[in-house]
């Protein structure tokens, strides 16, 4: 099986005049790989592993000591980490569904016959090809209550979006929208053109009206490719960083990864903060996980 | 095949005969510290080293948020990368215990540093535990928590007059907190785009904590006994409390949107025509006398933190210890530059360029304190200054203050009692966790 997936060596090829073999040849280009994953993710993991059951603290000589499962129970016992999680679900939820109601809406309007459709298309990427630091650095701007231009634009006077305890987290969430809806356009942009024409002709002659016809065709053709999207913006908003980090500071808003950072890079917990990423990592696996088998049962229909 | 290899390693080769060039330049020192005017400033007087010695000097800096993460990072690596870092004064407990710090005691009694020093910069940059003689650091940048103030609001007769006859008595520069509350409620006009008064609120290091001590200290509060790690009926004292609601309604008087304020948004308070009054570091006030940086520095005048309501009067404290880093390559020549810098002369020129000498002797000068506005205001507060906990783990009893008072100041539910309840018991529970006390 193995032998069969290699494409075989072109005798006349230099690498073959080498003397280089197929099997020398696929060593050289995956060793190296396998080799950068293991010293630079499963090693670190199983380390991290193994430092979250320790009282371990990079800033200090003194040696680790062996404390068991007290890090996940202090953890799990914490209320403040708990909140964390309850204001990273909130944030996740938030900022998901805005993402795929405003992307997919945009595409619906973008996959007809326009002018400037691809220079508009273009256009509308813009956003994410910023980086997360400067899309935070100038919202944080654009948020300003003495000289913002949100406020000024919709006469809000000194609305405190970022200030506000209870608003700061959907402002976070909104800008996360504005930067990453595209992503979600794009991807289905994809699916939309991909729906064969032949039935929507068959559901016109069937006079079909549109909301059935979108819902009947359109959406589940579209399924499969809007879950996948739902999956990387999920995963991408669970280790949100940068944005929240950056706009504000209010503790509803600080999202588990802010709180793993401060833990790890600020406090020098190092055991703790490796317990706590052990947390987070299985987490997003299980949410990803449900996501897969969901994914693999719209595909099979 | 062997061609290539061949022009790789003679690449491999030269890169790290150029590495060896570079580690072979031994008259060089690298000082770490946080990217800010004193830091230029310190970079100046390397440079007047450089002339006399030929031993470069190089300061590097990086942003203040980075500065802690950065520092310890290098350290927790044993890297040589600095030589020296002008470490904050909490870092002393972390960088002494740890090993990072070149323990500093035989040098600090031979040069009779505790007599030439001002006595809180020793206690609070230089020594390792609290009154164990043990040295760390050498006081190299005095700083505390000060405040600005308009000038021209201040003096506009028609303001006096209102003043005076809203709350019957003159309106001048604070004397205590009661007074430094009515200015701030007099000056509080959101109708007219003018507030009252500029504090420390950002939550992520220790912009909050540095605002609260203010008002702490000077209610007669602490934090806790330093030497028992004792929290219970300090943090949590009627005083604790009276300060804490005391910081609250200041809070109500600042600009809108001050919810993550530190050094800049202060500053910003007295160069936009925010505020009347504006809680910053000495350090930062530099800016604020010039015309460049402030369209205002004309009509803007300095205090030290006023009394409370018992006559006390305190301040907390910013600042900075040089230390040498126990992982540098060149300690000896790092111990050389120290002995210059303690020099009487150095520490002139030092205060010259702008720096916040701690040399007592300076800071006493009249020539120092008819140098700036601010100078006489700072050498009165580098005399009553308090601290924040300077342990290994300061770090974690920062984030549990920000995490219990933040809310509470910007306008969360609870009593100012409940708030410091809480963060008794989670600094005890700390405490505890690292054996400390109990």
């Amino acid at each position: 099986m193995a032998t069969t997936m290699i494409t075989t060596l072109d005798r006349s090829s230099r690498a073959a005049a080498r003397g280089l073999s197929d099997i020398s040849i696929r060593n050289l280009f995956i060793i190296p790989t396998i080799l950068f994953l293991i010293v630079f993710n499963i090693f670190p993991l199983i380390y991290s592993l193994g430092y979250s059951f320790t009282d371990f603290r990079a800033s200090t000589n003194a040696p680790a000591n062996f404390i068991g499962l007290q890090n996940y129970r202090d953890l799990l016992n914490d209320p403040y980490v708990w909140s964390n999680f309850a204001i990273t679900a909130k944030y996740v939820i938030i900022s998901v569904a805005g993402q795929l109601l405003v992307g997919f809406g945009v595409a619906m309007l973008l996959n007809r016959d326009i002018p400037l459709k691809g220079l508009l298309t273009t256009l509308l990427l813009l956003p994410m090809m910023l980086s997360m630091a400067v899309v935070g650095l100038f919202w944080k701007l654009l948020y300003d209550p003495s000289f913002g231009i949100i406020n000024y634009a919709l006469g809000l006077g000194t609305f405190e979006w970022l200030s506000d305890p209870n608003m700061a987290l959907y402002a976070v969430a909104l800008t996360d929208i504005w930067m990453w809806s595209p992503f979600v356009m794009l991807l289905s942009l994809a699916g939309l053109s991909a729906v064969p024409k032949h039935l929507y002709e068959a559901a016109a002659i069937d006079r079909a009206g549109p909301f059935y016809t979108f819902f009947r065709i359109t959406l589940p053709l579209v399924a499969p490719i809007l879950m996948i999207a739902v999956i990387f913006r999920t995963m991408e908003a669970f280790k949100t960083f940068d944005l929240a980090y950056i706009l504000t500071s209010q503790p509803t808003a600080e999202l588990i990864s802010i709180r793993l950072y401060k833990m790890a890079f600020q406090e020098w917990q190092t055991g703790r903060s490796c317990a706590m990423a052990y947390i987070v990592l299985i987490m997003v696996l299980a949410i990803t996980n449900i996501y897969v088998k969901y994914l693999n049962k719209v595909k099979e229909r | 095949m062997r061609k290539t290899m061949t022009s790789l390693l003679a690449g491999i080769g030269l890169v790290l005969a150029c590495g060896t060039s570079v580690y072979a330049q031994e008259k060089e020192l690298t000082i770490f510290w946080a990217e800010w005017d004193p830091a230029n400033y310190l970079q100046e007087l390397g440079n007047e080293y450089e002339k006399e010695t030929g031993v470069k000097i190089t300061v590097e800096t990086t942003p203040w948020p980075d500065f802690q993460t950065k520092a310890f990072t290098e350290f927790n690596a044993h890297g040589d990368a600095y030589d020296m870092v002008v470490g904050d004064s909490q870092w002393l407990g972390a960088g002494s215990t740890g090993g990072h710090y070149v323990d500093l005691t035989d040098f600090f009694n031979k040069h009779k540093l505790g007599e030439v020093m001002a006595p809180a910069t020793v206690k609070y940059y230089a020594e390792y535990p609290g009154g164990s003689s043990k040295y760390w650091a050498i006081p190299l940048e005095g700083d505390a928590v000060g405040w600005s103030y308009r000038k021209d609001w201040f003096e506009d007769p028609k303001e006096k007059e209102a003043f005076k006859a809203k709350y019957g008595y003159d309106l001048d520069v604070p004397k205590d907190f009661k007074a430094l509350r009515d200015i701030a409620e007099f000056f509080h006009r959101p109708d007219q785009k003018r507030y009252g008064i500029a504090i420390y609120t950002d939550n992520s290091y220790d912009a909050m904590a540095m605002g609260f001590e203010n008002a702490l200290f000077s209610f007669g509060g602490e934090l806790g006994d330093y030497k028992t790690y004792k929290v219970d009926g300090f943090i949590n004292s009627d005083k604790a409390i009276a300060a804490l609601d005391a910081y609250k309604e200041l809070y109500t008087f600042t600009p809108p949107g001050w919810a993550k304020s530190f050094f800049v948004e202060d500053n910003q308070a007295i160069t936009e025509n925010l505020a009347a009054m504006s809680m910053n570091y000495f350090a930062f006030f530099p800016s604020l006398i010039n015309e460049a940086s402030n369209p205002n520095a004309k009509n803007t005048g300095f205090f030290a933190n006023p009394a409370g309501p018992d006559g006390d009067q305190f301040a907390a404290l910013g600042g900075q210890g040089i230390s040498i880093v126990s992982y540098s390559q060149k300690q000896e020549e790092a111990v050389k530059f120290l002995e210059w810098f303690i020099k009487d002369e150095t520490q002139k020129k030092w205060a010259a360029l702008g720096g916040y000498t701690c040399s007592a002797a300076v800071l006493k000068s009249e020539e120092f304190q008819n140098a700036t506005p601010y100078n006489k205001a700072f050498y009165e507060t580098m005399f009553k200054v308090k601290d924040f906990w300077a342990v290994p783990e300061y770090a974690e009893l920062l984030q549990q203050l920000n995490q219990r008072i933040y809310p509470y100041v910007i306008g969360g539910p609870g009593t100012a009692k409940e708030t410091l309840d809480a963060l008794a018991a989670d600094w005890n529970a700390t405490f505890k966790k690292y054996g400390r006390g109990q």
